[in-house]
C-alpha cells in the first residue's frame, strides 16, 4: 500500500514544451504545449495510473520524468530517507545514480529490444555500466532476471525475433529490473498485446511489485485495466491533470466532465452494464493552441462562461475521506486545504 | 483468380508442407534467400573468379605484364599468348590478370575506406544531432559537390600521377555518399525505443550508436559498398583511359583499355580492348548482382 | 442454419492459404458465416487469428502470393447470387461490385486515405466509377455525404486534403467514401482501434445509424470484447483460422460455451468490476502458424483437453443459432450445472 509520508517523486508545475519551427531560419514560432503546468505526488509502493487520450501529454510525461525528454519548467524532486535532490537540473554525470532508480518499460515489444544482439547482449550493458564487472556474475543475473519473469534462462542467448510480443514485453521489463530500480515507469505496456496476454503481464507485474516493493506510473488509455491494478489514478486532458484520486472515488464519485464523458465511451465487454454514451462533440484539440479557459470547455456538455475565460485550478475536495484532487468550476463539494 | 503457373507452385508448396517436408530450420533468413537468387548467386561465383585469378595471377601465366617483346608486337591470340600481344608485344593476359590486381585494389579499396570514413562519422553526427550534425552535413555537401575529373586534373597537374592519389581523391569525393545513408538511418533508428531504453539507463553516446545501433543499420551499408566498389572500378577505368588515372607503366584494366581511342586499333586488333572490356564489364555486373541480392536479402518486407 | 431472405452475404468452408517464403499458412481454414441485412456480425479474435484474411478475402483483395483454397464466398444481391470465389481478382466483375455494393473501411484512417488528393476527389472518384453523376452532382453528394457524416463546414472541407483532417476526421471520411455508393455490405477492419476512445463512440453512433437508415449490413472485425457486447448482433470467435464458436451476442456473451471464448472472457478486466475481479490469463501463447498443433488448434493451452482433441472438433450447431467446435461443448452449456 501507499506510504503517505514519503512521496518518493514530487512534480511541481512542470511543463514541458516542444519549439514549432518554421521558415528559412528555422525560428520559433510556436510550442506544443505537451506537459503544461502538471504537480503531482507518487507515493512509495503505489501504483498511480496516469490516463487520457492521444495528445495529453501522458507519455511526455512520464519521459520528462526520466529525463528522456527534458522538462522546460518545474521541479521533478526525487526523495528518499536522506536526500532529496532536485532532477530537473543535473547533468549526466550526477544523473545517473538517479537513472539506476527509474525506468521505464515501453510500449511496443516490436521495436523495445535491439534486434541485432541477443537478449543477454542487450541485458549485459547496463549491468556492466553499474558495476557488474565479471561476465559470469552478469549471466547469474540475467538468468535470474528471466526467471522472475516467468522465462528459462537459456532464453537469454537467443534473438528477440524468436519470441512472441508478450515474451519480448517480459524480456523488456527484466530489462527495467536489471538496475534494481524502485520505481518503474510502464508506458502503456500492456496496449499492444493481445487481450488475453495482456492478463498475464499486468499479473506478472503485480507480483514483482509486491516482491521488490516497487512504485509504478502506470500510463495507459484503458481505464478497464487501470480499474484493476491502480490505487491512484490521474486524468490528463491537454497537458494538464484534470482528476486525480483513489481508483474507487474515480469510478463511483466521477467530479470532472471529461472523465464522466470518458467513462461512458468506453465499450464494456458485459452485456448487463451498457450505459448511454456521452457523446463528446468535435475532436481532441491540438496542444500548439489550447483553447483559453479550461481546456475542455469546447467539448462539456456542461460548460458555463467562467469556463470560457478562467483556467479552474486543480483543487483538493473533501470525498469520502479521501483526497480527491480535480480543476472544474462546477463542483461544489466542500475543498480541503 | 492467381495464373496457372503461381497455382502450380502453390499446390506443390501445399504438398510439400503436408507431407512434413517443409521446416524452419535456424539459421540466418537472410543467407538463405541470397543463395536462393540465382542472379546473386552467379555473380558470387563470377567475382569469385575473377578476383582469384587477380590474386594467383603468377600461377595461371608466367608471362611478364611489363616485358616489352619488339619482335612480337600486336599479334593475335596464339597458344603462347592466349589474348594476344599489344601495340609493344607485352602479353595482353598477362596485363589484363595483374592489371586486374590494381583495378580490383583501387575500387575495392576506395570503397572500403570512403565508407569506413563516411559511417563512422554519420553513425554519430546522425545520432547526435544539433551542430555537429549540421556542420557534418555542410562539409560532406562539399566534398560531394566537387567534379571528380576536375578535381583529378588538378591533382595531377599538381602532384602527378600515383595509385595513392587516384585512392585519395575517390575517397575525398565519395565518402559523402556513405555518410548520408548512415546519416539517413541512423534518423530513423534512434527513434527506437531500444535506443531509449539504452538512454534511460545512461549510456554514452559513442556506446550507443556504434555498438548498438549500428549493427542494425549495415544491411544497407554493405550493399552500398558492393555497388560503390563497381563505380569506382568504372571510375578507375574511365580516369586511366584518359590517361589520367595510374600512371602508365602500372597495368589497370583502364589503361590496357586505352588503345582503344585509336579507331584503328579498334577495327582491326580485337584482342586489344574487347577481353578487357569483358572482363571490366563481367566484374562490375558481378559485383552488382551480388549488390541486388544482398540488398533483397536483408530488406525484411520483401516478400516471397 | 435456413437460409432466409435477410442475409446479405454467405460464407461457407472458406479457406484462404499464404505462400510466403516458400511455405505454406493456412491463414483461414474452413470458416462459415452469414451477415445479415441491417445487422452487426462481429468477429472477434486476437492478433494472427485470420480475421482480416477473411475481410480480404470477401473483397477478393489478398496479395498475389495467397488464393482461395476452397470454400463459397456468395454475395445475395438484388439480381441474384454472385460467387465471389470465381471472380477473377482485378475483374470487371469484381471492381463493379467492389465499392458500390460491398465496401470497406480499414484500421489505420491516416494511410488509407491517399495524401496528394483531396478528400472530394477521392470520395468523388468512387462516385465516378460507379454512377453516372454529372461532375456538379457528384461534389453536391460528396459534400452531403460529408454533412451526414457529422464533419462541419462541409463545402470547405471537401476541398481539404487528409493532412488537414484530425484522425476521427479522416475515419468518418472513409466511412463517407465507403458509404457513398449505398453498398449492402460494409466491412470495417479494426475502424476505431488507432482512435480515442471519445472519437471511438462517435464512430459507433454513426454506424448505428447508417445500419438503421439503410439496411447495411456490417462485418466489424476487432479484438475488443467491449465493442462486441456494444454493437454486435452476431458474433464469431475467431482463433488461429477457424471460428470456434459463433451465435448471437446474447448467446455468446452470457452463454459461451468453447473453452477459448470463456477463458477470452475471463482474462479481461471489464469497467464496473472493481478491483477484485477475478482475472485469469490464458496460459501459453498462440502457436506458430508455419508450426500448428494436429487437431484442435486451441487444445495445447486448454485446460479441459482430453485425447479425442487430437482431431480437429466437427460444428455442432445449438439453440437455433449458437455454432461451437468442441468435443466437450455440452459440459459448458447453462443447464449443465
Amino acid at each position: 500500500m501507499q506510504d503517505d509520508q514519503n512521496p518518493i517523486l514530487t512534480l511541481r508545475d512542470v511543463k514541458t514544451y516542444f519549439p514549432v519551427k518554421a521558415g528559412i531560419f528555422k525560428r520559433t514560432v510556436a510550442h506544443v504545449k505537451a506537459v503544461d503546468g502538471v504537480s503531482l505526488d507518487i507515493y512509495r509502493g503505489e501504483v498511480l495510473g496516469l490516463v487520457g487520450e492521444s495528445g495529453c501529454g501522458k507519455t511526455t510525461l512520464g519521459k520528462t520524468i526520466l529525463r528522456l525528454v527534458e522538462a522546460t519548467d518545474g521541479d521533478i524532486t526525487y526523495s528518499s530517507k536522506n536526500e532529496k535532490t532536485n532532477l530537473a537540473g543535473l547533468n549526466n554525470e550526477e544523473m545517473l545514480p538517479f537513472r539506476k532508480r527509474l525506468q521505464i518499460v515501453f510500449q511496443d515489444p516490436h521495436s523495445s529490444l535491439n534486434p541485432a544482439f541477443t537478449i543477454f547482449g542487450s541485458l549485459q550493458d547496463p549491468l556492466k555500466k553499474y558495476g557488474i564487472k565479471s561476465r559470469k556474475e552478469r549471466r547469474k543475473i540475467i538468468g535470474d532476471l528471466l526467471e522472475s519473469v516467468n522465462m528459462r534462462r537459456e532464453y537469454m542467448d537467443r534473438y528477440p525475433h524468436e519470441f512472441s510480443g508478450g515474451q519480448r514485453q517480459r524480456i523488456g521489463i527484466a530489462r527495467a529490473l536489471s538496475v534494481e530500480p524502485e520505481l518503474i515507469v510502464c508506458d502503456e505496456a500492456v496496449s499492444a498485446l493481445d487481450v488475453s496476454i495482456q492478463a498475464q503481464v499486468l499479473q506478472l507485474l503485480m507480483k514483482l511489485k509486491n516482491e521488490r516493493n516497487l512504485t509504478y506510473l502506470f500510463i495507459t488509455h484503458d481505464l478497464s485495466v487501470t480499474e484493476y491494478i491502480c490505487d491512484r489514478i490521474a486524468v490528463m486532458y491537454l497537458g494538464r491533470i484534470v482528476e486525480l484520486c483513489r481508483a474507487e472515488e474515480l469510478y463511483s464519485n466521477t467530479l470532472h466532465p471529461y472523465t464522466e464523458a470518458l467513462l461512458s465511451a468506453i465499450p464494456v465487454a458485459d452485456l448487463d452494464k451498457q450505459t448511454k454514451r456521452i457523446v463528446l462533440e468535435g475532436d481532441v484539440p491540438s496542444p500548439v493552441n489550447p483553447p483559453s479557459g479550461c481546456p475542455f470547455h469546447p467539448r462539456c456538455h456542461k460548460a458555463i462562461d467562467v469556463c470560457k475565460t478562467q483556467v479552474p485550478d486543480l483543487k483538493s475536495y473533501n470525498a469520502n475521506g479521501a483526497e480527491h484532487f480535480a480543476s472544474c468550476h462546477l463542483i461544489d463539494l466542500p475543498e480541503t486545504t | 483468380m492467381t495464373s496457372r503457373s503461381l497455382n502450380k507452385k502453390f499446390d506443390k508448396i501445399l504438398a510439400r508442407e503436408e507431407a512434413g517436408q517443409l521446416s524452419s530450420k535456424g539459421g540466418s533468413r537472410a543467407l538463405k534467400k541470397l543463395f536462393n537468387n540465382r542472379l546473386a548467386v552467379v555473380g558470387i561465383l563470377l567475382f569469385a573468379i575473377i578476383l582469384l585469378t587477380a590474386i594467383f595471377a603468377p600461377l595461371i601465366t608466367d608471362a611478364d605484364p611489363l616485358k616489352i617483346d619488339l619482335r612480337n608486337l600486336s599479334k593475335p591470340p596464339t597458344a603462347e599468348h592466349w589474348f594476344g600481344t599489344d601495340k609493344t608485344g607485352r602479353d595482353i593476359l598477362a596485363r589484363v590478370l595483374y592489371g586486374g590486381r590494381v583495378s580490383i585494389l583501387v575500387g575495392l579499396g576506395s570503397g572500403i575506406i570512403s565508407a569506413i570514413i563516411g559511417v563512422l562519422i554519420g553513425a554519430y553526427t546522425g545520432y547526435k544531432g544539433g551542430w555537429p550534425d549540421i556542420i557534418a552535413l555542410r562539409i560532406s555537401e562539399l566534398f560531394m559537390s566537387f567534379p571528380q575529373i576536375i578535381l583529378v586534373l588538378l591533382l595531377v597537374s599538381i602532384i602527378g600521377q600515383s595509385l595513392i592519389n587516384l585512392m585519395i581523391i575517390f575517397v575525398l569525393t565519395g565518402w559523402g555518399g556513405m555518410y548520408r545513408m548512415t546519416r539517413a538511418r541512423m534518423l530513423s533508428l534512434r527513434e527506437e525505443e531500444y535506443v531509449q531504453a539504452l538512454r534511460s539507463f545512461g549510456l554514452s553516446t559513442a556506446s550507443i550508436c556504434y555498438k548498438h545501433i549500428l549493427p542494425n543499420a549495415l544491411g544497407p551499408i554493405m550493399v552500398n559498398i558492393t555497388l560503390s566498389t563497381a563505380a569506382f572500378i568504372l571510375a578507375e577505368a574511365g580516369l586511366s583511359f584518359l590517361g589520367l588515372g595510374v600512371p602508365a607503366s602500372i597495368p589497370t584494366w583502364g589503361n590496357i583499355l586505352n588503345v582503344a581511342q585509336e579507331i584503328r586499333v579498334l577495327q582491326n586488333f580485337w584482342w586489344m580492348w574487347l577481353p578487357v572490356g569483358l572482363v571490366i564489364c563481367l566484374f562490375v555486373l558481378s559485383v552488382n548482382f551480388i549488390g541486388d541480392g544482398l540488398r533483397d536479402a536483408t530488406d525484411p518486407s520483401q516478400q516471397g | 442454419m435456413p437460409r432466409t431472405q435477410d442475409v446479405a452475404l454467405s460464407v461457407k468452408n472458406l479457406k484462404t492459404y499464404f505462400y510466403t517464403n516458400n511455405r505454406c499458412n493456412k491463414a483461414v481454414n474452413g470458416v462459415s458465416f452469414e451477415i445479415r441485412k441491417g445487422k452487426t456480425l462481429c468477429i472477434v479474435g486476437e492478433s494472427g487469428c485470420g480475421k482480416s484474411v477473411t475481410a480480404s478475402t470477401i473483397m477478393q483483395l489478398l496479395p498475389a502470393l495467397s488464393r482461395i483454397e476452397q470454400g463459397q464466398v456468395t454475395y445475395h444481391s438484388d439480381s441474384g447470387d454472385v460467387h465471389i470465389e470465381k471472380l477473377q481478382r482485378d475483374g470487371k466483375e469484381m471492381r463493379a461490385i467492389r465499392g458500390s455494393e460491398i465496401a470497406m473501411i480499414f484500421q489505420d484512417p491516416m494511410t488509407a486515405l491517399n495524401p496528394v488528393y483531396t478528400i472530394g476527389f477521392q470520395i468523388g472518384e468512387s462516385l465516378k466509377y460507379h454512377t453516372d453523376l454529372s461532375t456538379k452532382e457528384i461534389r453536391e453528394k460528396t459534400i452531403d455525404l460529408l454533412r451526414g457524416m457529422g464533419i462541419s463546414l462541409p463545402e470547405m472541407r471537401v476541398d481539404d486534403y487528409p493532412h488537414s483532417y484530425s484522425g476521427g476526421m479522416r475515419q468518418r471520411a472513409m466511412i463517407a467514401m465507403a458509404m457513398s455508393c449505398n453498398p449492402k455490405i460494409l466491412i470495417a477492419d479494426e475502424p476505431t482501434t488507432a482512435l480515442d476512445v471519445t472519437i471511438q463512440s462517435q464512430i459507433f453512433e454513426l454506424m448505428d445509424k447508417l445500419k438503421a437508415e439503410n439496411e447495411t449490413a456490417i462485418m466489424l472485425i476487432t479484438h475488443d470484447m467491449g465493442v462486441v457486447a456494444e454493437l454486435a448482433d452476431d458474433v464469431a470467435v475467431m482463433y488461429m483460422g477457424n471460428i470456434v464458436e459463433a451465435g448471437t451476442v446474447d448467446q455468446v456473451l452470457r452463454h459461451p460455451v468453447h473453452p477459448y471464448t470463456r477463458a477470452l472472457l475471463k482474462s479481461i478486466p471489464v469497467l464496473g468490476r472493481g478491483r477484485n475481479q477475478d482475472i485469469q490469463p490464458i496460459a501459453g501463447s498462440t502457436p506458430d502458424p508455419y508450426d500448428r498443433p494436429i487437431g484442435c488448434q486451441f487444445a495445447p493451452r486448454c485446460k479441459h483437453r482430453i485425447e479425442a482433441c487430437d482431431v480437429m472438433p466437427q460444428e455442432v450447431t445449438f439453440n437455433g443459432t449458437q455454432r461451437v467446435m468442441c468435443w466437450r461443448y455440452k459440459e459448458f452449456l447453462p443447464d449443465a450445472g
